[in-house]
């Protein structure tokens, strides 16, 4: 098993975690700087060369919401930093800064979760979300880390709905050279799931990834088809699965949220994909996610190269979102 | 059901102004804040919510509402009219040239849904008599070009593709393929891009300048956070669009995103995306839109829909009944049956007015709720549907057993008609008026 080694052994560790880090900031810092308006700029604006006043709270709450923090998240952060301005006597701005970049960070911290350490061969892996938040796409990055950690990778091409959902996995896994079951379009995701399973066993496969189709989560029919496809799972596995991740596009407004929680209510979600980092300067949602739920982001895509899924890192993503880049990039 | 959280806010918030006699200031203050809140949870962009809440003070303040005698209907008037202009006054088409074949692109982020709309607008399309062509240049997203044949099969609409060549060049011989074969409208749809990424951008400039398209729509997922503005602005300034289309609409997303594109473009919102199915695409109302935020409902989508499904005469008929309480199982089967051809329930539920989103909670419909009470209904005799007192413990065991139900789904059927046959007794007057404890009646049924 040089894979479970090579992943989650010892031996890595030190260097390459920081090799990583230093990736996943680069990765955030340039797909941040993609944008003028940004977060970060306009951050930065209200942050230089000011004293601390209730103007500035109230322009730093209006940049949270246009984020997309959310109005109770913003209320809260904001709230969190008039309190330690006045119990720490903060009078500049840029020292406010730094506090904002801690709250934001302790924030979160307290979801934050890396992938689960695999125990049982096949690492099971469920990737679900609404349509168009880029499940596919992150299966293929995944199976590519996978991949590159020398193991063997299962695909399951459980969205037998969308036009093209099983082609476009399909180019994936041969491009990435990765195996992979599926049934006819319009077939039974459910029974797409139990040839999974049962084939990752068979052939020893080390992780069994699979895929579902989108879903709007107020879709009560298609939420139980969902949970059956859990069932079937669980049931052919004799386990639980390791991960369902759910897949939320960085650019969603306040209805990740209910994403979130009517999906949980459906399967038991173990944590967050958040993708398409890359095109906005936003990705608030990850705080008001972070703050109202307790939903850890596990993984980041931050760009359209393979390699370009990232395990999520708190700080990192804090001091890329202010800017603090700047001194260090 | 989009906007729902933003319609019960709403209405909670003009509650409140029922029945007060004069407003102070301090009053539309109070109701604006409110109003502030909602829009910017349904997320709506910041300055666009401030620019709003600006505009309606300023009126709401005025004479005309502090004057009136029923200043809190003042207020929803103002409200709802804003909206309905920051939305884009009436109904906008689809251009087209005068000289076909018409070019339609098809541009937006991705995942937006692009593609399916594509489809969807070609089947629309067709089905008024045109003879679309869809056309595939999404080169870069695997399989999005057998995604678009796939889709262009099940609705039997012809689709150009070049496999994974310059979509220039892509675009430039379909439209050369549609003048030979007679198609007069050329959909386009292009890959899923970051309205950020230059280069990309650039590739639809040329594109635009390479087939001078009549419509170029930006399709915008309702869910679409505080960034609608920037993406919207963006893909606007570069290629001057015609359009939008918000898709996903029959989620629960606020879809402040639709307030927001079109009031930082002055674009129209075209077409609304409302199901995955390929006829899941409807012209945007923006007056409609703006009564359900209000919940006054959106009465005109379905009455428009019950006019198409429903049978008049038989309408008629059932309506008579109701009023002489002598409503039957048979009846209630058409009428099931006609309000499955109308579309799902929950969509026709969100447009009944006062029928906002603190009732519906709970209220999770199930079409499949809806098979069963059918399963039950036709395993009953003609005369057990005309009669259903006479039917026994006998006959409930025969019927669960041919229905595939228990005894308890049949029992629980009876009762809630009879409950409802009582309420309508009592409504019609020939027992006066209703007492004790209000039944739910049918509704119940689709729990």
């Amino acid at each position: 098993m040089v894979f479970w080694k090579r992943m989650f052994g010892e031996e890595k560790k030190q260097e390459q975690e920081k090799e990583k880090e230093q990736g996943f900031f680069q990765k955030l810092v340039q797909g941040l700087e993609k944008t003028k308006q940004g977060f970060v700029d306009k951050v930065d604006g209200i942050m230089t060369g000011r004293k601390v006043d209730e103007e500035l709270f109230e322009e730093l709450e209006e940049a949270l919401i246009q984020a997309d923090c959310g109005l109770p998240t913003a209320i809260f952060l904001v709230d969190q930093l008039r309190e330690r301005a006045r119990s720490e006597r903060i009078t500049e701005s840029e020292e406010l800064k730094s506090v904002l970049v801690e709250e934001i960070t302790a924030l979160l911290e307290r979801n934050a979760a890396p992938l689960k350490t695999p125990e049982e061969k096949p690492y099971v892996i469920m990737v679900v979300g609404v349509n168009g938040a880029g499940k596919t796409t992150t299966i293929g990055k995944l199976a590519y880390r996978f991949k590159q950690e020398k193991a063997k990778v299962l695909l399951a091409a459980g969205d037998t709905f969308r036009a093209g959902a099983i082609e476009q996995l399909t180019v994936w896994a041969n491009r990435i050279g990765v195996e992979l079951v599926s049934h006819a379009a319009g077939s039974d995701p459910a029974a797409v799931a139990y040839d999974a399973v049962n084939a990752a066993k068979a052939r020893g496969s080390d992780v069994l990834v699979l895929d579902t189709a989108g879903r709007l989560q107020t879709k009560v029919n298609l939420m139980n088809e969902l949970a059956k496809v859990h069932r079937v799972v669980q049931r052919e596995l004799g386990r639980d699965l390791d991960e369902i991740l759910l897949v939320v596009d960085a650019t969603t407004g306040q209805n990740a949220l209910s994403q979130a929680k009517m999906f949980q209510e459906a399967v038991p979600l173990s944590g967050i994909a958040l993708t398409k980092l890359d095109g906005t300067a936003k990705g608030g949602i990850v705080l008001a996610l972070a703050n109202e739920l307790n939903l850890a982001v596990k993984l980041v895509g931050v760009g359209e190269q393979y390699e370009d899924l990232q395990d999520f890192d708190a700080s990192a993503f804090a001091k890329a979102l202010f800017g603090q880049s700047r001194e260090n990039a | 059901m989009a906007f729902q959280n933003l319609s019960s806010r709403l209405q909670e918030t003009m509650r409140k102004l029922r029945g007060k006699g004069r407003l102070s200031e301090k009053d539309v203050d109070g109701i604006l804040r409110e109003i502030r809140l909602a829009l910017l949870e349904a997320d709506v962009n910041y300055k666009v919510v401030k620019d709003f809440i600006a505009h309606v003070k300023e009126r709401a303040t005025g004479h005309e509402v502090l004057s009136s005698l029923t200043p809190g209907q003042q207020v929803v008037r103002i409200v709802n009219e804003e909206l309905t202009q920051l939305m884009g006054g009436s109904q906008a088409k689809l251009n087209l040239s005068s000289k076909p074949p018409s070019v339609v692109m098809m541009v937006g982020l991705q995942g937006a849904g692009k593609t399916t709309t594509g489809g969807k607008l070609a089947r629309m399309l067709k089905a008024q008599g045109h003879r679309p062509l869809l056309v595939a240049c999404d080169i870069y997203r695997p399989a999005a070009i057998k995604q678009l044949q796939v889709l262009g099969e099940q609705i039997e609409i012809p689709v150009f593709s070049m496999g994974e060549q310059n979509p220039v060049d892509i675009a430039k011989a379909a439209y050369a393929h549609a003048q030979r074969h007679n198609n007069d409208v050329v959909l386009i749809d292009t890959a899923g891009r970051l309205h950020v990424d230059a280069e990309l951008m650039e590739e639809l400039v040329q594109i635009k300048e390479a087939v001078d398209p009549a419509d170029i729509l930006l399709v915008v997922d309702a869910m679409t956070g505080q960034d609608a503005v920037n993406v919207a602005q963006s893909f606007n300034e570069q290629l001057e669009l015609g359009g939008v289309v918000l898709t996903k609409l029959d989620g629960d997303a606020r879809g402040g995103a639709a307030l927001s594109v079109k009031a930082v473009t002055g674009k129209p919102i075209k077409y609304v995306g409302i199901s995955e199915k390929m006829d899941g695409l409807e012209p945007f109302h923006p007056d409609r839109m703006a009564s359900r935020i209000l919940g006054m409902g959106d009465m005109l989508t379905l009455i428009e829909k019950a006019v198409s499904a429903v049978d008049e005469e038989k309408a008629e008929k059932i309506a008579a009944k109701l009023r002489e309480a002598e409503f039957t199982l048979e009846d209630f089967q058409d009428q099931l049956s006609q309000m499955k051809s109308m579309g799902p329930i929950d969509q026709l539920i969100g447009m009944i007015p006062g029928m906002n989103a603190r009732q519906l909670q709970g209220l999770e419909v199930d079409d499949s709720h809806l098979k069963k009470i059918e399963a039950i209904i036709q395993s009953m005799t003609p005369e057990e549907r005309r009669r259903p007192e006479i039917i026994g413990g006998s006959r409930r065991k025969r019927i669960a057993q041919g229905s595939g139900t228990r005894v308890q789904d049949v029992n629980r059927l009876l009762k809630q008609f009879s409950q409802t046959k009582q309420m309508l007794k009592q409504l019609s007057g020939s027992q006066g008026s209703p007492r004790g404890r209000r039944k739910k009646g049918m509704f119940s049924l689709f729990q």
